[in-house]
């Protein structure tokens, strides 16, 4: 073996090394700080990893669930998975006012994480816009969908 | 008609572009003068072919020419000129034939740099710069055609991305990113160029870095006013989030400012040529991940607004290139002239260097792998996930200080072998300031140990840079006699490049005590207020004067108007509104923020209703956010001081 085939060897193997140990201590802080997308079911389903670990959960507001303390900055709502839910309810409590727009029926983003009550604590409160801005795809007629948005 | 012309000019840059790249290959294969004049020619060719079909493209956006496809998706007769100008990167077909554009400036500028030097290798690259232009034009051309025929032309259009209408930065913030993005081709070119030619020389390592330096000012500047930007439009009190998007534009940051100061030893000794290279080529693959990244839609993020089969091709461009970037080094390495000398010793600056360039590359390896894990783990399991902030910044934290750290080591380290006294002398005063610093923010009870941390190294190297960028005309001063800023004057003219990077360094320090001080003393305050209600804040006291409904001609805004005081101080009115536009269902706040070097005050609209009189709003107060965007502008303008092009004869 030529000495600059040692070398190369030698760097082979130690990028190998040094590549794959990172990995693994960088995967196990992955592994850690995971954001689950979950709903409501999923929630329940997953209820042995929910408390503590970052939950980003979808849901409809629940009709007369809404509670909102002005005087304590204090929202708290119950999110289902269709506008009646019976089976899988979850309550959430968040610090601050509710967003422009937030009222019963209407599809959230809450994040936060899950207590040991069984109450989920949302950091942040996100109004889920199902006609969120999207560009139109190939083939629509843009006539028809000029038409549709200035019904808005 | 503006289609046919429109198509007819991109059709010339494709062509133009397949020329150059036949040509400029074959110039540099056989060391023909003639092909490689040929290619540049081809480049200048392709440039006006660009140029033409850009131009077009605004002409018809800003008289609303709906025949057009690209303008019927974008356009609007509401929209107010400088958001119709600004469409043209709002979408993905505009900002491909944009992207065209901007390379079309690149090969230009690269064909009129080149066109007396470097007989080796100017060929090589301008061919190869050609032909990653013939990929784009072609998408131009083909799958991402934004001069189609809409017949009959509608009436009015919807307008572009609310999300992008909502700031005037969305003028320059784009194009710059871009500069930063397309810019990347030129030194890759040039990189693929020396492996080609199986040579490089110290002039040809000069000219690398130069070409690195453009687009690494632009991307620098980009990102930092994607950051700001974020922190202007989204509401939410932040400026970085570690957003699949901004990692793209950090992934391609991080290997090419390694690969400027791996390529100083390069230039320097002749050193790591086969690992510059690498961070060289690598860097703009990086960028190609990215554009997959944010234009492909497969992050569910605020960017990925466009949604197209573009995806699949730019992954297949992307391993075309790994492909080629492994087997060209893989071939070529040994063809590269060995290096003169080794490493000079364990503590050295060639050490630093090589410890920099270690932590930049944990540092990417780290973002990169946060960012695509999500996939992956859909890919595998079906599960969605997302990678959180906490798994960034417990890599990000510790590795950006190490940086800042070495940033102030590496320079008071010398080249050679240092001796022990020397080291004391070099490396005493700036520790006693570092103790000093550190001592006081103790003795004012700061005591969260990272910020503490970055202030202490911070304060080292701004001490050691300030040093450095003396000592050249101290020397002077003392040998010549005379006046002393006269001396520092001239000495810093003769090494020009050298203050510049120091000025680039200084900015950077700005930069890294601004994020430590404001990440590590962020106050939210949540309020809701009724009409002429007073309430403190911090130390502030605002009062809410009211809200009012706005009429404009593209969207619609309920503004509520406060009045904000410190101490006995009036600091005037801020005027935070809520902004509704008709292609979004729910409204878009924009925050108004009091800003300063000391903090920044932050009001951004939660609920806002002009017909009643309460308001419900977040107020968060920052420190020393200002520092980060003045150390930008410090960095940008070190930058161009560094990338300014000497006098002919007189290397710079």
């Amino acid at each position: 073996m030529t000495p600059s085939t040692q070398r190369r060897i030698f760097l082979a193997v130690s990028l190998l090394v040094a590549g794959s140990a990172l990995t693994v201590i960088a995967g196990g802080g992955i592994g850690e700080n995971l954001v689950y997308f979950w709903t409501p079911a999923e929630l329940h389903q997953n209820s042995d990893k929910a408390v503590g670990a970052t939950i980003r959960l979808g849901g409809v507001v629940q009709a007369n669930s809404v509670d909102w303390k002005m005087e304590e900055q204090h929202l708290s709502f119950t999110v289902g998975e269709a506008a009646v839910d019976e089976a899988t309810p979850v309550r959430v409590t968040a610090r601050g006012a509710p967003p422009q727009m937030f009222r019963e029926g209407i599809g959230v983003v809450v994040e936060g994480t899950m207590l040991d009550e069984g109450v989920f604590q949302a950091d942040k409160v996100m109004v889920k816009h199902s006609n969120e801005y999207r560009a139109p795809t190939e083939g629509t007629d843009p006539q028809t969908l000029y038409a549709t948005v200035e019904e808005l | 008609m503006i289609s046919l012309l429109g198509r007819a000019a991109i059709l010339v840059a494709l062509a133009a572009c397949s020329v150059g790249a036949v040509a400029g290959l074959y110039g540099g294969w056989k060391g023909s003068a003639e092909a490689a004049r040929w290619s540049r020619i081809m480049a200048w060719a392709f440039f006006g072919a660009v140029t033409v079909a850009t131009g077009l493209m605004e002409y018809a956006l800003l008289t609303h020419d709906f025949s057009v496809h690209y303008v019927s998706q974008v356009g609007s007769l509401d929209s107010p000129v400088w958001v119709s100008i600004v469409s043209l990167w709002s979408s993905l077909e505009g900002s491909i034939l944009f992207w065209a554009f901007i390379l079309g400036v690149y090969a230009a500028g690269q064909a009129w740099w080149t066109r007396d030097r470097f007989p080796a290798h100017s060929s090589w690259a301008m061919g190869m710069t050609l032909v990653i232009g013939v990929f784009f034009t072609f998408l131009v051309a083909g799958i991402a055609n934004p001069f189609g025929l809409v017949d009959p032309a509608p009436a009015n259009g919807p307008g572009p991305n609310p999300l992008l209408q909502n700031h005037i930065l969305m003028v320059v913030h784009p194009p710059t990113l871009y500069l930063g993005y397309v810019g990347m081709t030129v030194p890759f070119a040039m990189g693929a160029a020396a492996l080609l030619a199986g040579n490089i020389n110290p002039a040809w390592s000069r000219a690398l870095r130069n070409a690195m330096m453009v687009p690494w000012g632009f991307l620098t500047a980009g990102i930092l006013l994607g950051g700001w930007w974020s922190y202007d439009v989204l509401g939410w009190g932040g400026y970085w989030a570690w957003d699949p998007v901004e990692n793209a534009s950090l992934l391609p940051w991080l290997t090419a400012t390694a690969f400027l100061h791996s390529a100083m030893l390069m230039e320097r000794k002749e050193q790591l040529k086969g690992w510059t290279l690498t961070l060289l080529m690598g860097s703009f693959l990086l960028t190609i991940l990215g554009t997959f990244m944010t234009r492909s839609g497969v992050f569910n993020s605020v960017h990925s607004f466009t949604q197209s089969e573009i995806g699949p091709i730019f992954l297949g461009f992307l391993a075309v290139g790994l492909v080629f970037t492994v087997v060209l080094l893989a071939a070529r390495i040994d063809k590269l002239a060995p290096p003169t000398e080794g490493l000079a010793g364990p503590v050295t600056r060639d050490v630093a260097f090589l410890a920099q360039n270690l932590v930049f590359t944990a540092i990417t390896f780290t973002v990169l792998l946060g960012t695509v894990w999500p996939l992956l783990n859909e890919a595998i399991s079906g599960e969605r996930i997302s990678v959180g902030e906490p798994y960034f910044n417990q890599w990000a934290v510790p590795l950006g200080f190490l940086l800042v750290f070495l940033m102030g080591v590496g320079p008071a380290l010398p080249w050679g072998r240092p001796s022990a006294s020397a080291m004391v002398t070099r490396a005493g005063l700036p520790a006693l300031f570092t103790v000093l610093v550190v001592g006081l923010l103790l003795a004012l009870d700061i005591r969260a140990p990272w910020p503490l941390a970055v202030f202490g190294a911070s304060a080292f190297a701004l001490w050691v840079t300030i040093g450095e960028m003396l000592a050249p005309g101290l020397a002077r001063w003392r040998s010549t006699g005379g006046s002393l800023p006269i001396a520092l004057w001239q000495a810093s003219l003769k090494a020009r490049r050298r203050q510049a990077g120091y000025i680039v360094h200084l900015g950077v320090i700005l930069v890294a005590v601004g994020i430590a001080a404001s990440s590590g003393w962020r106050h939210v305050h949540e309020l809701t207020m009724i009409k002429n209600e007073t309430t403190s804040v911090g130390r502030y006291t605002l009062t809410f004067l009211g809200s009012e409904a706005v009429q404009e001609s593209h969207r619609t805004a309920s503004v509520a108007r406060f009045h904000v005081s410190a101490g006995s101080n009036e600091l005037g009115t801020l005027e935070p509104r809520m902004n509704n536009y008709p292609r979004m269902g729910s409204p878009l706040p924009a925050p108004a923020v009091y800003s300063g070097p000391r903090e920044d005050l932050y009001l951004s609209l939660v609920q806002v209703d002009p017909r009643t009189d309460l308001v419900s709003l977040q107020a968060v107060i920052q420190p020393m956010v200002w520092w980060i965007w003045f150390g930008g502008a410090v960095m940008a303008f070190g930058t161009v001081l560094a990338a300014w092009p000497a006098r002919k004869g007189r290397p710079a």
